[in-house]
Protein backbone atom coordinates (compact mmCIF):
# COMPACT_ATOMS: atom_id res chain seq x y z
CA UNK A 1 0.00 0.00 0.00
CA UNK A 2 1.23 3.56 -1.56
CA UNK A 3 0.81 6.09 1.79
CA UNK A 4 0.11 9.59 1.51
CA UNK A 5 1.85 12.37 3.67
CA UNK A 6 -0.42 12.71 6.63
CA UNK A 7 -1.26 8.54 6.74
CA UNK A 8 2.58 8.09 6.71
CA UNK A 9 3.03 10.95 9.72
CA UNK A 10 0.24 9.58 11.35
CA UNK A 11 1.84 6.13 11.67
CA UNK A 12 5.19 7.88 12.71
CA UNK A 13 4.08 9.85 15.40
CA UNK A 14 1.46 7.33 16.80
CA UNK A 15 2.45 3.67 16.53
CA UNK A 16 4.81 4.29 19.68
CA UNK A 17 1.72 5.77 21.81
CA UNK A 18 -1.73 7.67 21.19
CA UNK A 19 -2.88 10.73 23.90
CA UNK A 20 -5.12 9.27 26.67
CA UNK A 21 -7.75 11.11 26.86
CA UNK A 22 -11.40 11.32 26.25
CA UNK A 23 -11.12 12.37 22.67
CA UNK A 24 -7.95 11.12 21.30
CA UNK A 25 -8.46 11.61 17.67
CA UNK A 26 -9.41 15.00 17.95
CA UNK A 27 -6.31 15.82 19.65
CA UNK A 28 -4.67 13.83 17.28
CA UNK A 29 -5.88 15.63 14.14
CA UNK A 30 -5.34 18.96 15.58
CA UNK A 31 -1.25 17.85 16.36
CA UNK A 32 -1.43 17.08 12.64
CA UNK A 33 -3.03 19.66 11.56
CA UNK A 34 -6.29 17.97 9.81
CA UNK A 35 -9.40 17.21 10.94
CA UNK A 36 -11.05 14.15 12.89
CA UNK A 37 -12.83 13.20 9.52
CA UNK A 38 -9.52 12.94 7.51
CA UNK A 39 -7.62 11.22 10.46
CA UNK A 40 -10.77 8.66 10.53
CA UNK A 41 -10.64 8.34 6.91
CA UNK A 42 -6.71 7.50 7.21
CA UNK A 43 -7.27 4.73 9.67
CA UNK A 44 -9.75 3.28 7.97
CA UNK A 45 -8.10 2.79 5.03
CA UNK A 46 -5.55 1.55 6.28
CA UNK A 47 -7.61 -1.02 8.07
CA UNK A 48 -9.21 -1.71 4.63
CA UNK A 49 -5.96 -2.27 2.97
CA UNK A 50 -4.81 -4.67 5.68
CA UNK A 51 -2.23 -2.25 7.00
CA UNK A 52 -3.15 -1.31 10.45
CA UNK A 53 -3.04 -4.07 13.07
CA UNK A 54 -5.07 -2.10 15.31
CA UNK A 55 -6.17 0.27 17.98
CA UNK A 56 -5.29 0.31 21.11
CA UNK A 57 -3.66 -1.11 24.25
CA UNK A 58 -0.31 -2.86 23.59
CA UNK A 59 -0.25 -5.25 26.41
CA UNK A 60 3.01 -6.39 27.67
CA UNK A 61 3.64 -9.80 27.03
CA UNK A 62 6.57 -10.43 28.78
CA UNK A 63 4.81 -10.28 32.49
CA UNK A 64 2.51 -12.76 31.31
CA UNK A 65 3.89 -14.97 32.15
CA UNK A 66 7.34 -16.58 30.71
CA UNK A 67 8.49 -16.24 26.69
CA UNK A 68 11.06 -16.86 24.94
CA UNK A 69 12.76 -17.39 21.32
CA UNK A 70 13.43 -20.91 20.59
CA UNK A 71 15.20 -22.21 16.93
CA UNK A 72 15.32 -25.50 14.98
CA UNK A 73 18.07 -26.53 12.15
CA UNK A 74 15.14 -28.98 10.59
CA UNK A 75 16.44 -30.48 7.64
CA UNK A 76 14.94 -29.47 4.25
CA UNK A 77 12.90 -32.24 3.70
CA UNK A 78 11.28 -31.84 6.64
CA UNK A 79 10.75 -28.41 7.34
CA UNK A 80 7.18 -28.43 6.51
CA UNK A 81 6.08 -31.48 9.05
CA UNK A 82 8.34 -29.88 11.59
CA UNK A 83 7.02 -25.92 11.26
CA UNK A 84 3.36 -27.27 11.01
CA UNK A 85 3.93 -29.36 14.49
CA UNK A 86 5.35 -26.34 15.76
CA UNK A 87 2.42 -23.55 14.38
CA UNK A 88 -0.55 -25.71 15.95
CA UNK A 89 1.06 -24.99 19.82
CA UNK A 90 -1.50 -21.69 20.93
CA UNK A 91 1.90 -21.04 22.74
CA UNK A 92 3.61 -20.15 19.72
CA UNK A 93 2.62 -16.98 18.07
CA UNK A 94 5.35 -16.54 15.86
CA UNK A 95 7.09 -18.77 13.35
CA UNK A 96 9.55 -18.09 10.87
CA UNK A 97 11.32 -20.14 8.30
CA UNK A 98 15.38 -18.18 8.08
CA UNK A 99 18.20 -18.55 5.77
CA UNK A 100 20.79 -20.75 8.58
CA UNK A 101 21.20 -23.79 9.48
CA UNK A 102 19.16 -22.97 12.04
CA UNK A 103 16.03 -22.24 9.66
CA UNK A 104 12.95 -22.17 12.18
CA UNK A 105 12.95 -19.76 14.64
CA UNK A 106 9.45 -19.25 16.99
CA UNK A 107 8.51 -17.39 20.14
CA UNK A 108 7.04 -19.33 22.95
CA UNK A 109 4.57 -17.57 25.42
CA UNK A 110 3.49 -19.33 28.24
CA UNK A 111 2.19 -19.03 31.82
CA UNK A 112 5.60 -20.32 33.62
CA UNK A 113 9.17 -20.82 32.48
CA UNK A 114 8.73 -24.81 33.32
CA UNK A 115 5.32 -24.59 30.51
CA UNK A 116 7.95 -23.56 27.73
CA UNK A 117 10.17 -26.27 28.93
CA UNK A 118 8.06 -28.80 28.68
CA UNK A 119 6.96 -27.65 25.81
CA UNK A 120 10.69 -28.12 23.86
CA UNK A 121 11.06 -31.40 25.78
CA UNK A 122 8.06 -32.43 23.62
CA UNK A 123 9.27 -31.00 20.67
CA UNK A 124 12.77 -32.71 20.97
CA UNK A 125 11.37 -35.77 21.76
CA UNK A 126 9.20 -36.24 19.18
CA UNK A 127 11.66 -34.54 15.94
CA UNK A 128 14.76 -35.77 17.37
CA UNK A 129 16.34 -32.47 16.91
CA UNK A 130 17.57 -30.30 19.86
CA UNK A 131 16.44 -26.39 20.49
CA UNK A 132 18.18 -23.64 20.86
CA UNK A 133 16.37 -21.73 23.90
CA UNK A 134 17.14 -18.12 23.81
CA UNK A 135 15.04 -16.45 27.07
CA UNK A 136 15.72 -12.73 27.06
CA UNK A 137 18.19 -11.57 29.61
CA UNK A 138 17.77 -7.61 29.18
CA UNK A 139 15.15 -5.62 26.52
CA UNK A 140 17.03 -2.81 25.09
CA UNK A 141 13.92 -2.02 22.71
CA UNK A 142 10.74 -3.61 22.58
CA UNK A 143 8.18 -4.11 19.65
CA UNK A 144 8.24 0.19 19.37
CA UNK A 145 7.60 -0.21 15.88
CA UNK A 146 10.43 1.56 13.85
CA UNK A 147 10.52 4.77 11.33
CA UNK A 148 9.19 4.84 8.19
CA UNK A 149 11.96 6.80 7.03
CA UNK A 150 12.53 7.82 3.58
CA UNK A 151 8.50 7.35 2.88
CA UNK A 152 7.84 8.19 -0.96
CA UNK B 1 -0.65 -6.38 39.85
CA UNK B 2 -1.05 -4.08 42.88
CA UNK B 3 -1.87 -5.73 46.19
CA UNK B 4 -4.21 -3.59 47.02
CA UNK B 5 -6.52 -3.93 43.75
CA UNK B 6 -9.86 -4.59 44.55
CA UNK B 7 -11.97 -7.88 43.20
CA UNK B 8 -14.18 -5.65 41.71
CA UNK B 9 -11.18 -3.56 40.20
CA UNK B 10 -9.32 -7.30 39.46
CA UNK B 11 -12.18 -8.25 37.08
CA UNK B 12 -13.52 -4.85 35.32
CA UNK B 13 -9.39 -5.12 34.08
CA UNK B 14 -9.63 -8.82 32.70
CA UNK B 15 -13.14 -7.79 31.04
CA UNK B 16 -11.19 -4.62 29.52
CA UNK B 17 -8.19 -6.88 28.16
CA UNK B 18 -11.05 -9.18 26.37
CA UNK B 19 -12.89 -6.17 24.92
CA UNK B 20 -9.31 -4.35 23.61
CA UNK B 21 -6.82 -7.17 22.95
CA UNK B 22 -7.41 -7.24 19.23
CA UNK B 23 -8.26 -4.11 18.99
CA UNK B 24 -10.99 -1.19 18.91
CA UNK B 25 -13.69 -0.01 16.82
CA UNK B 26 -12.63 2.50 14.81
CA UNK B 27 -15.13 4.68 16.03
CA UNK B 28 -14.52 8.46 16.98
CA UNK B 29 -15.58 8.03 20.68
CA UNK B 30 -13.46 4.97 21.39
CA UNK B 31 -13.10 5.32 24.94
CA UNK B 32 -17.23 5.81 25.46
CA UNK B 33 -17.45 2.43 23.85
CA UNK B 34 -15.30 0.77 26.09
CA UNK B 35 -17.22 2.30 28.76
CA UNK B 36 -20.20 0.96 27.66
CA UNK B 37 -19.46 -2.20 27.52
CA UNK B 38 -17.58 -2.13 30.79
CA UNK B 39 -20.92 -0.15 32.25
CA UNK B 40 -18.25 2.57 34.01
CA UNK B 41 -18.39 6.14 33.04
CA UNK B 42 -15.48 7.07 30.31
CA UNK B 43 -13.92 8.87 33.33
CA UNK B 44 -12.95 5.41 35.09
CA UNK B 45 -12.16 3.85 32.35
CA UNK B 46 -9.18 6.44 31.60
CA UNK B 47 -8.50 6.11 34.86
CA UNK B 48 -8.27 2.30 34.25
CA UNK B 49 -6.40 2.26 31.56
CA UNK B 50 -3.88 4.79 32.94
CA UNK B 51 -3.54 2.34 36.28
CA UNK B 52 -2.95 -0.37 33.92
CA UNK B 53 -0.16 1.83 32.19
CA UNK B 54 1.37 3.03 34.95
CA UNK B 55 1.84 -0.52 36.57
CA UNK B 56 3.02 -1.31 33.23
CA UNK B 57 0.61 -4.10 32.13
CA UNK B 58 -0.28 -1.60 29.46
CA UNK B 59 2.72 -1.23 27.27
CA UNK B 60 1.28 1.39 25.57
CA UNK B 61 -2.23 2.60 23.48
CA UNK B 62 -1.08 2.83 19.88
CA UNK B 63 -1.93 3.10 16.62
CA UNK B 64 -0.48 -0.67 15.84
CA UNK B 65 0.53 -0.75 11.22
CA UNK B 66 1.13 -3.77 9.79
CA UNK B 67 4.59 -2.84 8.15
CA UNK B 68 4.58 -6.06 6.03
CA UNK B 69 1.57 -4.63 4.38
CA UNK B 70 2.86 -1.55 4.10
CA UNK B 71 5.52 -2.69 1.91
CA UNK B 72 8.37 -3.56 4.87
CA UNK B 73 8.09 -7.01 3.27
CA UNK B 74 11.86 -7.96 4.42
CA UNK B 75 13.27 -8.57 7.67
CA UNK B 76 16.29 -9.41 9.06
CA UNK B 77 16.95 -10.64 12.56
CA UNK B 78 20.68 -9.33 12.74
CA UNK B 79 22.83 -11.01 15.83
CA UNK B 80 26.09 -10.30 17.22
CA UNK B 81 28.81 -11.62 19.51
CA UNK B 82 29.43 -8.94 21.60
CA UNK B 83 31.86 -8.65 24.13
CA UNK B 84 30.00 -8.64 27.90
CA UNK B 85 31.52 -5.75 29.24
CA UNK B 86 30.42 -3.29 26.87
CA UNK B 87 27.07 -4.81 26.31
CA UNK B 88 25.35 -2.43 28.97
CA UNK B 89 26.40 0.94 26.55
CA UNK B 90 26.39 -1.04 23.48
CA UNK B 91 22.69 -2.96 23.73
CA UNK B 92 21.95 0.86 24.64
CA UNK B 93 22.81 2.33 21.60
CA UNK B 94 22.04 -0.08 18.78
CA UNK B 95 18.40 -0.44 20.74
CA UNK B 96 17.77 3.31 20.25
CA UNK B 97 18.62 3.39 15.99
CA UNK B 98 15.12 3.75 14.71
CA UNK B 99 15.25 1.27 12.08
CA UNK B 100 15.46 -1.61 14.95
CA UNK B 101 12.25 -2.75 16.11
CA UNK B 102 13.40 -5.10 18.90
CA UNK B 103 16.84 -5.33 20.53
CA UNK B 104 17.22 -7.96 23.29
CA UNK B 105 20.12 -9.40 24.98
CA UNK B 106 19.76 -13.00 24.87
CA UNK B 107 22.17 -16.23 26.34
CA UNK B 108 25.08 -17.76 24.10
CA UNK B 109 24.65 -21.42 23.45
CA UNK B 110 27.32 -24.04 22.67
CA UNK B 111 26.71 -23.41 19.42
CA UNK B 112 25.66 -20.72 19.05
CA UNK B 113 27.75 -17.87 20.33
CA UNK B 114 26.09 -14.65 19.60
CA UNK B 115 24.72 -12.54 22.66
CA UNK B 116 22.89 -9.51 20.89
CA UNK B 117 19.91 -9.70 18.91
CA UNK B 118 18.35 -6.90 16.86
CA UNK B 119 15.59 -7.09 14.27
CA UNK B 120 15.74 -4.50 11.39
CA UNK B 121 13.22 -4.09 8.39
CA UNK B 122 12.96 -2.37 5.07
CA UNK B 123 11.41 -2.54 1.67
CA UNK B 124 13.91 -4.17 -0.19
CA UNK B 125 17.17 -6.75 0.39
CA UNK B 126 19.75 -3.39 -0.05
CA UNK B 127 17.93 -2.13 2.85
CA UNK B 128 18.31 -4.44 5.51
CA UNK B 129 21.88 -4.65 4.13
CA UNK B 130 22.79 -1.21 4.62
CA UNK B 131 20.91 -1.27 7.83
CA UNK B 132 23.03 -4.22 8.83
CA UNK B 133 26.66 -2.70 7.37
CA UNK B 134 25.60 0.36 9.87
CA UNK B 135 25.10 -1.60 13.03
CA UNK B 136 28.51 -2.84 12.65
CA UNK B 137 30.09 0.37 12.24
CA UNK B 138 28.20 1.47 15.80
CA UNK B 139 29.50 -1.78 17.31
CA UNK B 140 33.00 -1.79 15.96
CA UNK B 141 35.50 -4.36 17.39
CA UNK B 142 33.26 -4.88 20.30
CA UNK B 143 31.77 -7.22 18.17
CA UNK B 144 33.37 -10.18 17.40
CA UNK B 145 30.70 -12.24 14.98
CA UNK B 146 27.98 -11.09 13.27
CA UNK B 147 25.32 -12.78 11.05
CA UNK B 148 21.75 -11.53 9.45
CA UNK B 149 19.17 -14.17 9.44
CA UNK B 150 16.74 -13.10 6.63
CA UNK B 151 13.04 -14.71 7.00
CA UNK B 152 12.35 -16.82 3.90
CA UNK B 153 8.39 -17.07 5.28
CA UNK B 154 6.19 -16.25 7.62
CA UNK B 155 4.79 -19.56 8.77
CA UNK B 156 2.75 -18.09 11.87
CA UNK B 157 1.95 -14.71 12.81
CA UNK B 158 -0.76 -13.59 15.43
CA UNK B 159 -0.89 -11.23 18.20
CA UNK B 160 -0.69 -12.70 21.52
CA UNK B 161 -4.41 -13.23 23.28
CA UNK B 162 -3.64 -12.95 26.85
CA UNK B 163 -7.12 -13.84 27.47
CA UNK B 164 -7.58 -16.50 25.81
CA UNK B 165 -10.24 -19.46 26.81
CA UNK B 166 -7.65 -21.89 27.73
CA UNK B 167 -6.74 -20.14 30.67
CA UNK B 168 -9.36 -19.66 33.65
CA UNK B 169 -7.67 -16.14 34.49
CA UNK B 170 -5.61 -14.00 32.41
CA UNK B 171 -1.74 -14.25 33.45
CA UNK B 172 -1.45 -10.67 33.43
CA UNK B 173 -3.68 -10.87 36.48
CA UNK B 174 -1.72 -13.76 37.77
CA UNK B 175 0.94 -13.82 40.71
CA UNK B 176 3.87 -14.85 42.20
CA UNK B 177 6.11 -14.73 39.35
Amino acid sequence: MELDELTARLIDRYQHGMPLCAEPYLEMANTLGCSEKELMACLQRLELAGALSRVGPVFDHSRAGASTLAALAVPAERLEQVAARISRYPEVNHNYAREHHYNLWFVLTGPNRRHLEQILEELEKDTGLVPLDLPMLTSYRIDLGFALGGHP
Amino acid sequence: MSVCTSRFDETLAQRLIQLTESGLPLVEDPWTWLAEQLGISVESTLDLLKRLQAEGAIRRIAAVPNHYRLGYRHNGMTVWDVCDEQMPRLGELIGAQPFVSHCYRRPRRADWPYNLFAMVHGRSREEIDSYREHLRFLLGTASRADEMLVSSRILKKTGLRLASPRSSRSWLASEGR
